[in-house]
């Protein structure tokens, strides 16, 4: 009964040009059509959750394990959520205290989990490509929740889902993306999905954390934000990854704070209506001050939640996906 | 078996500047000479269609014992060698431990020796333990048979320390060989900075880095008079540099790897560690730029870098895989590819580049040629026949190559080594050559 009417929640798009995986490697992969199709996807689901606790049975009898190389709690916690919400079972595996610490390859545990039953894997892993490689050694679908300084998908179509609720659109807006440019997955993926839906970018940071070359991309690069800043209708304020840099990239937090920290001030020069975002988790006094942290252009808890709900487009995305490919697999090649 | 005639090849030697279809003729270990010389030959070679050329000499491999037997031996890296066509190599002394005494030096002789397979000359290493701190015993290493020096696998970082090896080897008229790369400028990199690293998020190594000691280390054989081998060169500007350095007047040679003629940091998109070597693959540009300098004889040698490592090692995450890739068993059909077939060098300039030019750097005046009286080593390759390189049936204990699966053309027929037969494609000679 409850499937029944579960497969009349509307679907806005025709189905051939909706994403159906069979991975969720990076946004650079994705067309368009594609992203949108995960976008009015989760926007209808963020819309259910909204009005509705029920679970939902888009992942009954499935089994997602959250494979995480590396500390994570917000993304780990929400995709552990995405999965229950959808009533797949799942669990948690980090290589703290695992076999991984023994030697076993990254491979070879996401075989284990293959052969408990996994039908899909959301990996997070300090290299980038891990998740590619294992999408090629593993038959479940992968679900790239972070790869080094390469890409994160998942975090940049929550940030396009909350810029498109609050401005309606995305093609056209100016959007700034601020600070660790160069050490940043978020940045990446957030560059190819703006790119792709029509947005200007532009990349502010000083010049270490802001590698040359993506001008080669359409995008602006800038070093003062005071300049750039009133051309926004977003801003993006991405954390200092003080965890992936060997080498003092800018000579004090002090000085970087004077130079991009999102405070009152700048906020008074900016849009009115500009819509401020940050990835999390936010190092207040360094990136932004707490007022604006706090204040009403921020959309920090928007993400929050709409994350949770791109969360579990993507996962049931890639569960009708790999059911299409299962009935296909008959056919020879069809694996 | 005394006497081998090899009947009906083409004859390259460059060191004669020899390029005739006609009979060789081997003895005793020697080279008799060509056409007729009157003897009774024991066995005979019909090289048809072939090309007979001194035995190729690959000046640049990693084979990896003692320490690492996982990775390669020295029996399993020269039988690699035979089937690549290569009848010498200079293995690295980044073993475990160093080839950094005399001792070390010997066991890599003596054990080439009871391989039986290609000629084995080890170079020694310029520091002790290659610490970089102290230059090694290099007079005792030659003694033990080194032909050269190197730190390879790490550069000389110290300046001083690598104007004295420059100053300390005359004494010995020996080549030191550097890995260029300016050490805390490649730290934590993955493969060349650029676009491509910018894009993937990886760690990048620059161009600059490599640049900045080949000008460091020109200019300090400039004033020491030593001799100063750029190994594996990858970069655009690293390539003018030497052009210039010859130019002055420098005694200075450079060799190019297959790897950095024929590929390029595009090939990371895929993740595969394959494509991780050290120094990198760089941009279009620069394998322009390295074609050039092979076509103007700026970079003299072609050399493989051949670095095994075992399946397990490398099949790892993009940072914790280690650098590098095997090459002796792709080395002829890719610089066929890359070089010959898209008209950038003929086979006679291929073939001194592998052969009598690679013998000039290690002092190795018996081989190389032709000339009666010289070793008899001897390469004959079949130009046309088509093959796919599976990395399955290498000879070399490990499987890393980029090319795996690559349409070529070209590849070793049979090694001679000292008047042996040690390796034959031919089914009617292959029991001799396990011989």
């Amino acid at each position: 009964m409850e499937r029944v009417q579960l497969g009349e929640r509307p679907r806005s798009r025709p189905a051939e040009t909706s994403w159906h995986g069979p991975h969720l490697l990076g946004l650079e992969d994705l067309s368009r059509a594609e992203i949108e199709s995960i976008l009015d996807q989760a926007d209808a689901l963020a819309r259910e959750l909204a009005a509705s606790r029920k679970k939902l049975l888009d992942l009954q009898g499935r089994v997602v394990f959250n494979l995480f190389f590396e500390n994570s709690t917000r993304t780990r916690t929400s995709f552990s959520l995405a999965s229950k919400r959808l009533s797949a079972d799942t669990q948690d595996f980090s290589p703290g205290g695992s076999s991984l610490s023994k030697g076993e390859s990254f491979i070879d545990t996401a075989k284990n989990l293959e052969a408990m039953g996994a039908d899909i894997l959301v990996v997070r892993h300090p290299t980038p490509g891990t998740p590619r490689l294992l999408s090629q050694n593993v038959g479940c679908a992968i679900v790239n929740a972070g790869d080094g300084a390469h890409e994160h998908p998942t975090q940049a179509l929550l940030d396009l889902l909350t810029i498109r609720r609050a401005k309606g659109r995305i093609e056209g807006l100016t959007v700034g993306l601020l600070g660790d440019i160069a050490h940043s997955r978020v940045a990446r993926s957030n560059i190819w999905g703006l790119l792709k839906l029509g947005a200007r970018v532009i990349l502010c940071g000083p010049p270490t954390l802001v590698p040359r070359g993506w001008e080669r991309l359409a995008c602006e690069v800038a070093y003062h934000l005071d300049e750039v800043l009133p051309r926004c209708d977003v801003i993006n304020v991405l954390r200092i990854q003080f965890e992936r840099q060997q080498n003092a990239l800018f000579p004090s937090v002090g000085e970087y704070s004077h130079f991009y920290m999102m405070t009152q001030e700048r906020i008074k020069a900016a849009r009115p209506d500009l819509l401020m975002l940050a990835p999390g988790p936010i190092n207040r006094g360094v990136e932004l001050t707490p007022e604006v942290a706090d204040g009403p252009h921020s959309a920090i808890l928007d993400q929050v939640a709409n994350g949770l709900a791109v969360r579990m487009a993507v996962l049931s995305m890639l569960c009708r996906g790999l059911d299409a490919s299962r009935a296909g697999r008959a056919a020879p090649g069809g694996g | 078996m005394t006497t081998i005639q090899i009947r009906g090849g083409r004859l390259i030697d460059p060191a004669q500047d020899l390029d005739t279809v006609g009979d060789l003729w081997l003895a005793r270990g020697r080279i008799l000479g060509l056409g007729s010389v009157g003897e009774d030959p024991d066995l005979v070679i019909d090289a048809g269609g072939m090309i007979v050329c001194p035995g190729l000499i690959d000046v640049h491999v990693h084979l990896r014992e003692p320490g690492n037997e996982e990775d390669e031996t020295i029996a399993s890296g020269a039988r690699a060698a035979l089937a690549g066509g290569v009848t010498s190599v200079a293995c690295m002394p980044n073993t475990r431990p160093a080839i950094d005494t005399q001792a070390a030096a010997e066991f890599v002789v003596l054990q080439a020796r009871r391989a039986r397979q290609a000629n084995v000359f080890p170079v020694g290493a310029v520091s002790k333990e290659r610490k970089g701190q102290e230059l090694a015993e290099l007079g005792q290493l030659v003694a033990g048979g080194a032909v050269a020096f190197t730190d390879d696998g790490a550069p000389v970082a110290s300046a001083s320390l690598m104007r004295r090896a420059l100053e300390y080897s005359r004494m010995f008229d020996r080549v030191v060989m550097q890995h260029c790369q300016v050490p805390e400028l490649t730290d934590g990199g993955v493969m060349n900075e650029g676009f491509e690293s910018m894009r993937l998020g990886l760690g990048g190594m620059p161009a600059a880095a490599e640049d900045i000691m080949v000008a460091r280390d020109i200019r300090l054989a400039e004033i020491t008079g030593g001799r100063l081998h750029i190994q594996h060169i990858s970069t655009a500007r690293s390539v003018e540099l030497v052009r210039e350095g010859k130019r002055r007047g420098v005694r200075v040679t450079a060799e190019a790897c297959p790897h950095h003629f024929s590929l390029t940091d595009e090939s990371l998109r895929s993740f595969d560690s394959n494509f991780k070597m050290n120094p990198p693959l760089r941009t279009h540009a620069d394998v322009e730029a390295v074609i050039a300098g092979l076509k103007d004889d700026t970079i003299e040698i072609l050399a493989t870098d051949h670095a095994p490592h075992a399946r397990e090692k490398k099949m790892r995450e993009l940072d914790l895989a280690p650098f590098g890739i095997v090459g002796l068993e792709t080395l002829l059909p890719i610089t066929i590819k890359c070089l010959i077939e898209p008209g950038h060098l003929t086979w006679p300039e291929v073939i001194r580049k592998l052969t009598v030019n690679a013998a000039q750097l290690l002092k190795l005046d018996q081989k190389g040629t032709f000339r009666p009286g010289s070793d008899a080593d001897v390469t004959i390759i079949d130009p046309r026949v088509e093959w796919t390189i599976d990395s399955s049936e290498f000879h070399s204990r490990s499987r890393n190559t980029p090319f795996e699966g690559w349409k070529v053309r070209g590849r070793a027929h049979a090694a001679i080594v000292a008047g042996e037969l040690r390796y034959s494609r031919d089914p009617r000679f292959a029991e001799a050559a396990r011989a």
